[in-house]
């Protein structure tokens, strides 16, 4: 997406919006182990990553990152596979999608993002890192590695931190230590940038400035997206117990999403919802479609060529298997 | 053929890495301007330029999540971290990233890192400078592990663990750096494959396994041992995951008893591992048990009391004797 074009950044909300809300059900039902829902989120999610040039950018994700998956036109069904326990870092290529798979570890990718675009820069590719993390995250040691690191190498990464409020149950004021995440930038000697986090436009126009700083060799950035996780933290959380319905009422009334709507016609929004039900319907059929990887590939990937000693423990795994 | 000190032979197979594949990069804590602590990346940095060998922010975890991103955009890595304690703040990198990293993402991600650590005891350095990582690194799935003993095996190893297509943790044993030998880094060593052991001295009475610096200190023990007419065989270990458990095999077979020398704690060392190998492939054959001889289950002690944690000539000689003596029932 070249300029910020409203009905098919809703459109991508709606349809994460929508699969988000299907794989509670799936949850619900027994079908997904455990879920991290990202209603509330979309807008900081889908902006950013439709700002990406996915011919030569590469995202990092953290698990709550739907959106970008969907903006980004991952296979749904072989990323969301992840959730059902086939594959630790889903079915997807992810050098083809130009994502990666995501990480449980809070903080950790951040500097993947960071080798990578020192490695883009080497190449002279023009491409850029994005970077998905929380203010949970902006805590972690990695976090800082990272961000020094971007900046003494004046590399082109775009740090992109959802400011959601909440890190399982603690409030950002308890867990951002100066109150901001972006003011932490000017410490790097990089641009840091606060933007609603509720509106997709302001999303995408401020993660293309990054983009377009760091391919103009002008180094990384951090947006600090403010936003607010709608849901739990995870299908296994209950936020009854650290905050209120009040508050998470009051931050209904900025959902991303009817915002969005509110610039649309009528029948945009229908057609949104139309497409969105399609891709659920087929993303569901897919999901529920899938079945365990054979017991070899326990063994497969461990290296390039199994070991020795690991094709004996196969050899192992087979001889009881069969047994 | 020129006398190279491990650390001449490491710098060059570094070079020769280098010259050979342009999308090798080497960086670590001052291992540019200066050339390393131990000199081991001296002069790449002007032969090679700054983007090719280059110095890091003070940032152990940094660097190696760094790498992670550098071999996802498809360069070959070789980072090094200054000293072995501080490998400790890049576990969570090496063990939740980048051994795991090829397996999740179902090979699409390899990671042809080799991670230096200059590694081990005896040189009576400062706290955290004096660690044995082997077994910590060996216990993690998607990991290879390798200790040179030597100059030619250094150069070798270097090599081949670069030339690798998965992550290799090469642990460079400090106390043989200035150890001088004798070999052409130009002439091909032959080609052995990752995880073969190696013979150093052939023997029939009993077989030390070791790697790293214990090497040269078991074969100064069968040296001592030739001279009381007792003969022994010396195994350089090298790869110490994947383990040569079939080369150990063969060589206990013949001589029936066994022990295994290591520099780290005792429990849950890589001796244990060995000595399990070695007794379930060979346990029709032992005289004896296994015997360990191992830095004890303390933390690395200040360089006063080194020699003391070690194993020196006379442990290792008396569980030679100890297992030459042994009588079942």
């Amino acid at each position: 997406m070249h300029t910020a074009d409203l009905a098919e950044l809703h459109r991508l909300m709606l349809v994460a919006r929508r699969l988000d809300e299907e794989a509670i059900a799936l949850q619900r039902q027994g079908a997904i182990p455990a879920y991290a829902p990202s209603k509330g989120q979309e807008a900081a999610q889908v902006g950013s990553a439709a700002a990406l040039d996915t011919t030569r950018d590469f995202g990092f994700p953290n698990y709550r990152d739907l959106g970008a998956a969907v903006a980004m036109g991952v296979d749904l069904v072989a990323y969301l596979s992840t959730h059902l326990n086939i594959w630790h870092g889903g079915l997807y290529d992810a050098n083809a999608a130009r994502l990666a798979p995501f990480n449980a570890v809070v903080g950790g990718p951040v500097t993947h993002a960071v080798g990578w675009a020192m490695g883009a820069k080497l190449d002279g590719t023009g491409g850029v890192a994005i970077s998905w993390f929380g203010d949970g995250a902006s805590s972690q040691g990695d976090v800082h590695e990272a961000m020094n690191f971007a900046g003494v190498y004046r590399l082109p990464v775009v740090f992109f931190c959802q400011n959601n409020g909440w890190a399982i149950s603690l409030p950002t004021e308890r867990q951002v230590a100066g109150g901001s995440v972006a003011a932490r930038a000017a410490g790097y000697g990089m641009a840091g940038e606060r933007v609603d986090g509720n509106d997709v436009v302001a999303v995408f126009e401020a993660t293309r400035r990054a983009l377009d700083r760091a391919r103009a060799g002008e180094g990384p950035t951090v947006i600090e997206a403010m936003t607010y996780r709608l849901g739990p933290h995870s299908t296994s959380d209950d936020p009854g117990r650290y905050r209120s319905l009040a508050d998470e009422r009051a931050w209904l009334d900025d959902d991303p999403i009817p915002r969005a709507a509110a610039g649309l016609t009528g029948e945009q929004v229908a057609a949104a919802e139309e497409h969105a039900a399609g891709v659920v319907a087929r993303v569901r059929e897919g999901l529920l479609a899938l079945r365990p990887r054979p017991g070899e590939e326990l063994f497969t990937h461990v290296y390039r060529e199994p070991t020795g000693a690991l094709l004996a423990q196969q050899r192992a795994w087979k001889e009881a298997a069969d047994a | 053929m020129p006398e190279l000190s491990l650390q001449q032979a490491l710098n060059l197979a570094l070079c020769h890495a280098c010259e050979d594949d342009d999308r090798v990069l080497i960086f670590g804590e001052d291992v540019g301007t200066l050339g390393g602590v131990f000199r081991v990346t001296d002069g790449l940095q002007a032969k090679f330029g700054e983007q090719r060998v280059f110095d890091t922010p003070l940032a152990e975890s940094g660097i190696v999540g760094m790498a992670v991103g550098l071999a996802m955009a498809g360069w070959r890595p070789v980072p090094e971290i200054q000293f072995d304690g501080f490998a400790y703040p890049a576990i969570d990198q090496i063990v939740n990233q980048v051994a795991r990293m090829h397996y999740r993402s179902r090979g699409a991600l390899p990671m042809p890192i080799t991670l230096r650590v200059p590694s081990f005891g005896g040189i009576k350095a400062p706290e955290h400078h004096g660690e044995s990582l082997e077994a910590l690194f060996a216990h993690v799935p998607g990991l290879k592990v390798v200790s040179p003993s030597g100059p030619a095996e250094g150069y070798h190893l270097l090599r081949q663990a670069i030339d690798d297509p998965d992550p290799v943790i090469f642990l460079e044993p400090k106390s043989r750096y200035w150890h001088r030998e004798s070999f052409g880094p130009t002439v091909p060593a032959p080609r052995m494959p990752v995880g073969s052991s190696r013979v150093v001295r052939a023997g029939t009475h009993a077989t030390l396994i070791a790697w790293g610096a214990m090497v040269p200190r078991c074969l100064q023990v069968a040296e001592l041992a030739a001279e009381d007419g007792v003969s022994l065989e010396v195994v350089d270990l090298r790869w110490l995951k994947p383990i040569d458990a079939d080369g150990l095999a063969e060589s206990v077979a013949r001589t029936r008893r066994a022990v295994v020398v290591h520099e780290a704690p005792l429990t849950a060392g890589l001796g244990a591992e060995v000595s399990a190998l070695v007794t379930e492939r060979c346990f029709a054959e032992l005289r004896a048990p296994v015997q360990r001889v191992t830095g004890y289950d303390v933390p690395y002690p200040a360089g006063a009391l080194e020699d003391e944690y070690l194993p020196g000539l006379d442990r290792i000689l008396t569980a030679v004797q100890t297992t030459l003596e042994y009588r079942r029932g």
